[in-house]
């Protein structure tokens, strides 16, 4: 039981300041993929300025933040879903069945405080029933959230058939069309909230650490005292509750609810997440990151929609982008062992 | 290394953008137009688009946006709004994928001085200056029976075959066509029967007309589902071209049934006319030219002109009618 000076636990007051990291913090700042991620957003506001004169103006600005902030809040909690190496594609789903729901209860006669709490309920119990079935039963969350993304949406299309729901209180209209000032939407002010709080629990919190670890390694996560399913669990519960904040905003803005609603969003959500550098195979990912890859697909959608870009023509870019984000990493890799060889 | 790849694949991204982003550029028309449909790549709205440039030709000077979402959602239309209120265009025709989620949007657009208008699927009156509809309840009702009419010079026994009996749109053109059914003399309504517009069940009750009325002459069927069933029963029984099957229907379903003669000929409403009146209208409205107010008229061009209701909406026309002569052409499109 010798204990010499060197192999004594390191604490932080005795702690020797190692070169732990070879690149200076200025390096380290420009290689990151969030720097990249700037540089590429400020490129295509340029060329949004070049491409259409009507760009650059507040109020059409304003509205164009509609199109990302929505799913925006849930890429939030995805990118902790997906860094946690799990995914979950009944998001879209889990807006359908929420909305569908909170318009059942407009005709019941709630009102709008009320209608808020049945929407996070049910949003919860969505991700519950994904979560229990993932962390509980152990099953792949892929077949599991692409089974509940026919089985959500499925209920509201037998509840609403080619019907809608409309006549949403006054009151509710708020979450979706309301300024706080001037230009600046209410949605805004969520998405920078709920942008701050998701980086504070990724990257701030024992809980987020853990999220990262199991991404990592879940076996190792798991000897190392990390409760596995419970962080699993309480993952698909947080974005089936995200699910249902964008569901209410969203309905809010439509003032209305059909099935249809929010269809093909889990694509552009999961595309979000990725562009915003979180690894797709999990273990590690970042919240600024999330939010510029936001931005930038909010503007690139602007952009073209300024340049009467047919819809389909952004869809085939979604998924080029989504491609090319996925693969360049996995290829970089190769090539990088292939020239250490 | 890494770095280097990074700052590629940022080249890449960029580039993609770049170039296209280059693909439309913006021209210098006088009016612009646009023409926002429930979502691309549908044979019916592309079809409207073709009449909306047929217009735009006619008129000259006048620059079409033929846009929409990719999905029939209201959210991807609103989406197409906004940035079509932030191009400043003229005006807005919509087909409404939701006639209430695109209120607030669309009011939003004529604040801006943008024209407003909805055709086919209408917008909540709030959130429109006018609505357009294909046709309307007389109209309907009378064609259906005056197709029948005009292939039995000597009358006949007719019956009908509609979808469910509570069915709103199916009832109110059968008490139209019995308001008008007087006209036609020798015509005799002699059943009404429901096949609650399931293809089986239709097919079932247009077998039971011709065995209960061995003097029936023509099966009206207003109703695309019923319309098919009755023409593909009456052919199976070996009766086409004895007993006429006509009603609302689609050209491509009904394309075999007009060659086999089971079917003379049906209505349903013409997509190209629908694009070239919506963007006349349009036109006229945007210029000042007319006015959207109650009892109003404004100009369709060589469709003559729309007279605006109380709710201020107004039927473009008859029920345009497909036969061996327009079928091909049609069958093609919706």
């Amino acid at each position: 039981m010798n204990h010499t000076d060197t192999t004594q636990p390191a604490t932080p007051a005795n702690r020797a300041p190692l070169p732990d990291r070879m690149r200076s913090p200025l390096l380290r700042v420009v290689a990151s993929w969030e720097f990249l991620l700037v540089v590429v957003a400020i490129g295509i506001f340029l060329l949004n300025m070049q491409a259409s004169p009507y760009f650059l103006d507040p109020w059409n600005l304003s509205d164009a933040t509609f199109n990302f902030t929505e799913k925006a809040m849930i890429a939030f909690a995805m990118a902790l879903v997906i860094i946690s190496g799990e995914i979950d594609l009944s998001v879209a789903s889990i807006i359908a069945l929420v909305s569908t729901c909170m318009g059942f209860a407009v005709q019941m006669g709630a009102d709008t405080g009320m209608l808020i709490v049945i929407g996070l309920l049910v949003g919860a119990a969505c991700g519950a029933f994904n979560g229990f079935l993932v962390a509980g039963l152990g099953l792949p969350s892929i077949v599991v959230t692409i089974g509940t993304l026919s089985l959500f949406r499925g209920i509201a299309y037998i509840v609403l058939g080619d019907k809608a729901y409309s006549g949403y209180p006054e009151s509710f209209a708020f979450f979706g069309q309301g300024y706080v000032w001037w230009v600046i939407t209410f949605e805004m002010v969520l998405f920078v909230v709920l942008a701050l709080l998701f980086y504070v629990l990724l990257h701030r919190t024992s809980f987020g650490r853990a999220t990262i670890a199991i991404g990592n390694n879940p076996t190792t996560a798991l000897f190392s005292g990390i409760r596995v399913s419970r962080v699993k669990f309480i993952l698909f519960v947080l974005t089936g509750i995200m699910s249902a904040v964008a569901a209410i905003c969203l309905t809010s803005r439509l003032g209305s609810t059909r099935p249809s609603i929010a269809v093909g969003w889990e694509l552009e959500i999961v595309t979000m997440v990725v562009l915003g550098g979180v690894n797709i195979l999990g273990g590690s990912g970042t919240i600024p990151g999330v939010v510029i890859a936001a931005i930038i697909m909010g503007m690139v959608t602007f952009g073209f929609g300024l340049l009467n870009v047919p819809g389909i023509v952004m869809s085939i870019f979604i998924g080029l982008l989504l491609i090319t984000v996925i693969a360049l990493p996995i290829i970089i890799r190769r090539t990088r062992l292939r020239m250490t060889r | 290394m890494k770095k280097t790849m990074k700052i590629l694949s940022a080249a890449i991204v960029a580039g993609t953008m770049a170039s296209s982003m280059v693909l439309t550029t913006a021209h210098a028309d006088d009016m612009r137009i646009a023409l926002v449909v429930k979502a691309l790549g549908i044979g019916f709205f592309e079809a409207a688009a073709k009449g909306a440039e047929e217009a735009a030709a006619e008129l000259g000077g006048v620059e079409i946006i033929y846009t929409g979402p990719t999905d029939t959602t209201a959210e991807g239309q609103i989406e197409v709004i906004n940035s079509l209120i932030a191009q400043k265009v003229d005006a807005i025709a919509i087909s409404a994928n939701d006639q209430d989620a695109l209120v607030p949007s669309l009011k939003k657009a004529m604040q801006r001085g943008i024209t407003v208008i909805s055709w086919d699927s209408g917008v909540a009156p709030e959130g429109r200056q006018m609505h357009l509809n294909p046709s309307s309840n007389p109209l309907i009702g009378n064609m259906i029976v005056k197709m029948a009419a005009d292939h039995l010079p000597d009358g006949g026994d007719v019956a009908v075959l509609s979808a469910s009996a509570t069915a709103t749109n199916q009832n109110i053109w059968i008490e139209e066509m019995n308001k008008v059914v007087g006209n036609y003399p020798g015509i005799n309504v002699v059943s009404t029967v429901y096949g609650d517009d399931l293809s089986d069940k239709s097919y079932r009750e247009a077998q039971g007309l011709m065995s209960s009325h061995a003097d029936l002459k023509a099966i009206i069927a207003p109703t695309s589902v019923g319309i098919v069933a009755a023409a593909q029963a009456v052919s199976d029984a070996g009766k086409a071209g004895e007993i006429l099957v006509t009603g609302l229907g689609l050209p491509s379903e009904m394309a075999a049934h007009v060659e086999s003669g089971a079917s003379k000929s049906f209505a349903i409403w013409n997509p190209i006319d629908l694009g070239y009146a919506a963007t006349m209208i349009s036109y006229n409205l945007a210029k000042g030219e007319a006015k959207a107010e109650a009892g109003g008229e404004i100009a369709m061009g060589r469709l003559g002109s729309v007279q605006l209701s109380d709710s201020l909406d107004g039927a473009m026309a008859d029920p345009f009618v497909y036969d061996a002569s327009n079928i091909d052409q049609f069958k093609e499109i919706f």
